[in-house]
């Protein structure tokens, strides 16, 4: 792994108690990706405003806020998915292991920051083909019935379809498809796996095991959640930025963004009092 | 019950009558024109019709194997330079071109396809014909092939533009370029209908005569290769209907009959196709 260091964050590690009830110690965590001084632009309309964030490497980053605040442009700003959007405008800078992405080839950063999007999307193809689509296009030569093993198995699928992986993806419940979209990701093997409100389109019980398999997915990969539910993003993050209107509020550790929030936008926002 | 709700009622009924009597006449002009072409041209299709040149006028028999051979010529040549045009200009359309170009190209492609199907006659004749000094099978498909091109670029554009954008993302998030994802992910999505209208424009294209008359021109022998006139099964029953001979007007309707026959099995053999595959559900 590249070295990488706290990158000039503004982590909010100020309020003693928050960070007394946070194990980690932010401000020493390594990141992944660190976002400086970004603003960002659909036209002339401004979306984001003036964001300093970091990705905790390993870690699940979650990103709070009311809709249409700008959390899912955030986050498609991460693997440049804005760029399908024309007359958009990015200022500032955003790393990948202390690299430019934006001075990156586009599919080749895109191959090492994943997404999974609100609702499954998966190919008209069967289970098999649809993991192992990534890995083709990416000219991958090796055994792929072993990446679509492991990939499936590390979506905690593989037992549910392990005996019809030639049927169509669309057999599948929503929540196995969204896992699968999580496997079809996961097969091309990303630093960092970007989901936007991930659950969304779920019911209980599928979201509960996709929440599950984030905790797991943390000893794989790098996470960043974009959720309206902040349940979720407690129950799920080590991480929290709450955003309002495009500007970032608060950036702390989750237990302590929510139980010592250092800005009372975002006490009044967890507390239900807005949103 | 008041005279308002009856009135509402009688509207509610009558409406479902017309509706129910305007879709049963669209059907049965089908099976009526089916019937009729049956009853006429039923008895003359044999075995000979589809394996013997056409008999010189009095003498009984003979048939049109020159003709469906030389539809099938001109079909196959049309497709092969219509069908890929259209299908990337579509592409185009649908992917990378701008909405005003786009715009433009598809106003173009609307005025190409309201073109008489004559004039696209004289069209082929005058680039083809002319410079070659004499009718051939190529000429006949090169009139063809320009009618196939608008319908098959109009339906490729639509039928890409209605592959869900979540599927497009989906692709590009896996770090897949902009024609990867085209080519593995949005016309593979797409192909059903995609095919579907281009076996349309073919069906379309298979009765077109006017565009024949002076390209393809006519032929009551074999025509080898692409070079030389040839006989056309549209062109084959406007020769014979126009006759005054009783035996053609029978081989006219024959004629009809297998080309609408013809027609039917492309269309059944391409919902057979399209009946595999996965579908993307509608949402």
């Amino acid at each position: 792994m590249p070295a990488s260091s706290n990158h000039g964050l503004s982590l909010n590690v100020n309020a003693p108690a928050g960070a007394a009830a946070t194990k980690e110690n932010a401000a020493a965590m390594p990141m992944r990706m660190t976002i400086s001084k970004l603003n960002f632009f659909y036209g002339s309309k401004q979306i984001l405003f003036d964001i300093n964030m970091g990705i905790a490497d390993k870690r699940v980053t979650a990103l709070i806020g009311p809709s249409g605040c700008g959390k899912s442009t955030l986050l498609r700003i991460l693997n440049r998915m804005y760029e399908t959007v024309a007359s958009s405008r990015l200022e500032g800078e955003v790393l990948l292991d202390q690299q430019n992405i934006l001075a990156q080839d586009v599919t080749a950063l895109r191959r090492r920051v994943g997404m999974v999007f609100q609702r499954p999307n998966p190919f008209p193809k069967s289970i098999f083909e649809n993991v192992a689509y990534g890995p083709r296009i990416n000219g991958f030569q090796g055994p792929i019935s072993e990446v679509v093993e492991k990939s499936l198995r590390n979506a905690a699928l593989w037992e549910e379809v392990k005996d019809h992986l030639h049927k169509s993806a669309y057999e599948l419940s929503g929540g196995q498809q969204q896992r699968l979209c999580i496997a079809r990701a996961l097969a091309v093997e990303p630093e960092v796996l970007l989901l936007d409100e991930p659950c969304s389109a779920l019911d209980p019980i599928s979201t509960a095991k996709i929440e599950e398999l984030l905790v797991e997915l943390k000893n794989l990969t790098t996470l960043a959640i974009v959720t309206h539910n902040m349940q979720q993003a407690a129950r799920v993050s080590d991480f929290t930025a709450f955003v309002l209107t495009g500007q970032m509020i608060e950036f702390s550790p989750t237990p302590q963004l929510f139980t010592t929030p250092g800005d009372p936008r975002t006490e009044a926002y967890i507390t239900g009092r807005f949103g | 019950m008041s005279a308002r709700l009856r009135w509402r009622k009688f509207v509610s009924n009558f409406m479902l009558t017309l509706t129910g009597v305007c879709a049963l006449v669209s059907v049965a002009v089908l099976f009526f024109i089916l019937g009729y072409l049956l009853f006429n041209g039923g008895t003359s299709v044999n075995w000979a019709f589809f394996t013997q040149l056409p008999k010189p006028v009095g003498e009984v028999g003979g048939g049109m194997a020159n003709a469906i051979v030389g539809s099938a010529k001109l079909l196959l040549i049309a497709s092969l330079f219509g069908v890929p045009i259209g299908f990337f200009g579509g592409i185009y359309l649908a992917e990378f071109s701008g909405a005003k170009v786009a715009s433009v190209v598809r106003y173009a492609a609307d005025l190409l396809n309201g073109v008489p199907s004559i004039v696209i006659g004289i069209f082929a004749y005058s680039m083809v014909v002319l410079p070659f000094k004499h009718f051939s099978t190529l000429a006949g498909a090169f009139a063809l092939g320009l009618m196939m091109i608008p319908i098959t670029l109009r339906s490729t554009e639509e039928f890409l533009g209605a592959v869900p954008r979540m599927l497009r993302e989906g692709a590009m998030a896996l770090g897949a370029s902009k024609w990867k994802t085209i080519k593995t992910v949005i016309v593979p999505a797409a192909y059903r209908g995609i095919l579907t209208a281009i076996l349309l424009a073919l069906a379309r294209v298979a009765g077109e005569t006017a565009p024949l008359l002076f390209t393809a021109f006519g032929n009551r022998f074999w025509s080898p290769g692409l070079g030389q006139p040839t006989a056309s099964l549209p062109v084959m029953i406007f020769t014979y209907a126009v006759s005054p001979y009783e035996d053609w007007h029978r081989q006219a309707w024959a004629a009809g009959l297998v080309l609408l026959g013809l027609i039917l099995i492309i269309n059944i053999l391409a919902r057979t196709i399209l009946s595999r595959g996965i579908a993307v559900p509608r949402s």
